[in-house]
């Protein structure tokens, strides 16, 4: 596999694709039939939003959701402070890349004291024939004391080739609460790198959970700038990468001022020839005292093929603080296996429990019952080599084990 | 039922059981006692077949197959059963799918139906009683977090689903409060039958007040050096084991 690095330059390969009709018919493919979800749809295809009715929705409860393009034309008051935040960033090529060139995405604005009851659910869908370039960009704006759930779904059909360049900005006011949770269920042509930036005030909460099922290769990388006191952090992520597939996860938790809290914790299963890396790096800057941070990275590989590079990665400059590190890379517990054996449970049954039992504590972190349970579920069938990613979406919906989409939705 | 024949058993070329001889039948309680380090749970981990137990002589029969040609999990489908000293916790893994998993690998191997869920519940509800063991428990992941008691009550609420034919119970009794020795014991006494045999390990006539074998043996030096009625554990309890020691020392010298 190529370093993160060479894959920048593999972008000139990919066609970056025009807008399609924006007002397509596309609720029966944005259909989610995970039960009592509830969820509110965001679709996205190849990157443009696409609604029949409307680009921008404005909720009773003064909610904003939907095309980031139409936000910035129809409310620039709310989008362009935070465009502009995250332009004076640091970049690299890919996120460079990402603000010169993307072409459309999400925008949630969820204004102050505002409890949204439903979960907001991005689902991307990239669906071509040609080798395909989706750059996407995503602001999330979470008001005081206000608090939204969102689920993001990363699909694709088997098509083309695809390269999917997403760039996430969070921004959480004062005592917001944001759960944020990701499945990865690309084709194994694909590439997908996802970029979040995260600044959090005062009191704020963020939770991330990102599950990888399947891809080409996928890079998660979460920046998360603990800007004031009191907020917190919570990062947790899985991936179960088998044939040769590639997941790298890169987090940076920067503790820029004191009473902060972050937390992460990843694991991930690696079979056959495939690799993986998780590089956690937390800051703790001079003044950020009785800071909190942990960091643990927990990995079983199944072959001698299998690789995973690990790098938890503490770097303090204050002197009042609690933080720990650390990363496991090992097989299954053989005093567990025996044990279960002594039960009359065989050794492939025992061993599929083991590994059930330690991705599914990551599924423990999810809020929305209906989306643990469906979470749970999707592990345990992706280790029993019978799904490799989600079914109960239309993008994927299986016939004689293929994937088929038997509409082309940018012919439509 | 079990029948062990001069079994030598080794640990890393060191030879810990030193010709084993021992005859269970359906219907028996025996009790096997001795100092520590003795080679107790050596027998227990040979007969469950645990890695890293080389057997340099003998035989272990049970219903007439030798036990050697079995994998750890045949030997459990074939009715064996092992309640162990220090139970492993399993983080992750609720006793109520664990259960279910085993009861129906089993099932499978004996040619029955796999229990559906609804008669899975029944029958675990049913078995909890045995053992007086709490809802609570039961959704929880295997021993995690569980008391020395709360441990072993799950062993015998195991041994309860899973009906075993011969059980080895090794110390059951260590770490135990007077209470929870009571609840374990009157478990494994419910679960007595005709056509099951039971082989109690422990260091102490204690649980022997509550499950009364019918056989005591003594295992001293990898070998089983002594056997009487029940009465022989109240004499060990009242004299200990040096007498016994000095007994097969003698009888070595002459």
């Amino acid at each position: 596999m190529k370093p993160f690095d060479e894959y920048s330059k593999q972008l000139k390969n990919y066609t970056l694709q025009q807008q399609p009709d924006p007002y397509l018919p596309v609720e029966e493919y944005f259909t989610c039939q995970v039960a009592n979800m509830g969820s509110v749809m965001l679709p996205l295809l190849n990157g443009w939003y696409v609604h029949k009715d409307s680009h921008l929705t404005r909720y009773e409860n003064g909610v904003v959701a939907g095309s980031l393009k139409a936000a910035i034309q129809e409310c620039p008051e709310l989008v362009d402070a935070h465009l502009n935040q995250l332009a004076a960033e640091d970049k690299d090529d890919l996120t460079a890349s990402n603000e010169t060139q993307y072409t459309d995405g999400i925008f949630i604005y969820v204004p102050d004291n505002v409890k949204v009851p439903q979960p907001f659910q991005i689902v991307s869908l990239v669906n071509s024939r040609e080798d395909l370039l989706v750059q996407t960009r995503n602001i999330i704006h979470v008001g005081r004391n206000a608090e939204l759930s969102l689920i993001q779904c990363d699909d694709s059909s088997k098509y083309g080739k695809t390269f999917l360049n997403i760039f996430t900005g969070i921004f959480l006011e004062e005592n917001a609460r944001l759960h944020y949770y990701k499945t990865e269920n690309k084709e194994a042509e694909s590439l997908l790198f996802h970029h979040i930036n995260v600044y959090q005030k005062r009191y704020s909460f963020f939770l991330s959970n990102a599950i990888t099922f399947n891809a080409g290769y996928v890079c998660n990388n979460i920046h998360v700038n603990l800007n004031e006191p009191f907020a917190e952090a919570q990062l947790y992520g899985l991936y179960l990468v088998d044939k040769t597939q590639h997941c790298d996860n890169r987090i940076k938790v920067l503790h820029n001022c004191p009473d902060c809290k972050s937390f992460q914790l990843y694991k991930g299963i690696m079979d056959d020839d495939a690799e993986a890396s998780f590089h956690g790096h937390v800051v703790v800057q001079p003044d950020a005292q009785r800071t909190n941070a942990f960091q643990t990275n927990r990995n079983i590989l199944l072959t001698d093929k299998a690789k995973i590079n690990t790098q938890p990665f503490l770097e303090i400059y204050a002197d009042d603080v609690q933080c720990s590190h650390g990363a496991t890379v090992g097989q299954l517990d053989d005093e567990a296996l025996y044990y279960l054996r002594t039960r009359g449970i065989g050794e492939r049954s025992a061993r599929k429990l083991l590994m059930f039992a330690f991705a599914n504590e990551i599924c423990q972190h999810v809020d929305i019952q209906a989306l643990k349970d469906r979470l749970s579920d999707m592990v345990q069938r992706r280790l029993d080599g019978e799904l490799t990613i989600c079914d109960q979406c239309m993008m994927h919906n299986a016939d004689n084990g293929h994937l088929i989409f038997p509409i082309d939705p940018t012919k439509l | 039922m079990l029948k062990i024949e001069n079994l030598h058993v080794s640990i890393k070329g060191r030879e810990i059981l030193k010709g084993v001889n021992l005859e269970v039948n359906a219907g028996e309680v025996h009790a096997i006692m001795g100092p520590n380090g003795t080679g107790k749970s050596t027998l227990a981990s040979v007969i469950a077949g645990k890695d890293g137990y080389d057997v340099t002589e003998g035989n272990i029969i049970y219903k007439g197959k030798n036990l050697m040609d079995l994998s750890i999990e045949d030997r459990a489908r074939e009715g064996i059963f092992i309640g162990f000293q220090y139970p492993v916790e399993i983080p992750g893994v609720s006793i109520a799918n664990f259960m279910r998993t085993a009861l129906n690998e089993i099932r499978q191997y004996r040619g029955l139906d796999p229990l559906n869920g609804a008669q899975f519940l029944k029958l675990m509800n049913e078995k909890k009683k045995v053992v007086e063991l709490t809802e609570k428990l039961s959704n929880r992941s295997v021993n995690e977090g569980f008391s020395g008691g709360e441990k072993k009550r799950n062993e015998i609420f195991q041994m309860a689903m899973l009906e075993p034919t011969l059980s080895i119970l090794d110390e059951t009794d260590s770490g135990l409060d007077i209470d929870a020795l009571r609840i374990v014991a009157n478990g494994v006494n419910q679960l007595k039958s005709p056509d099951n045999a039971t082989i109690v390990i422990t260091h102490y006539q204690r649980l022997l007040d509550y499950i009364v074998p019918d056989v005591v043996h003594v295992l001293f030096d990898g070998k089983i050096v002594k056997t009487g009625p029940k009465e022989l554990a109240l004499e060990l309890e009242k004299r200990g084991y040096d007498w016994i020691k000095e007994e097969y020392e003698q009888r070595k010298l002459s």
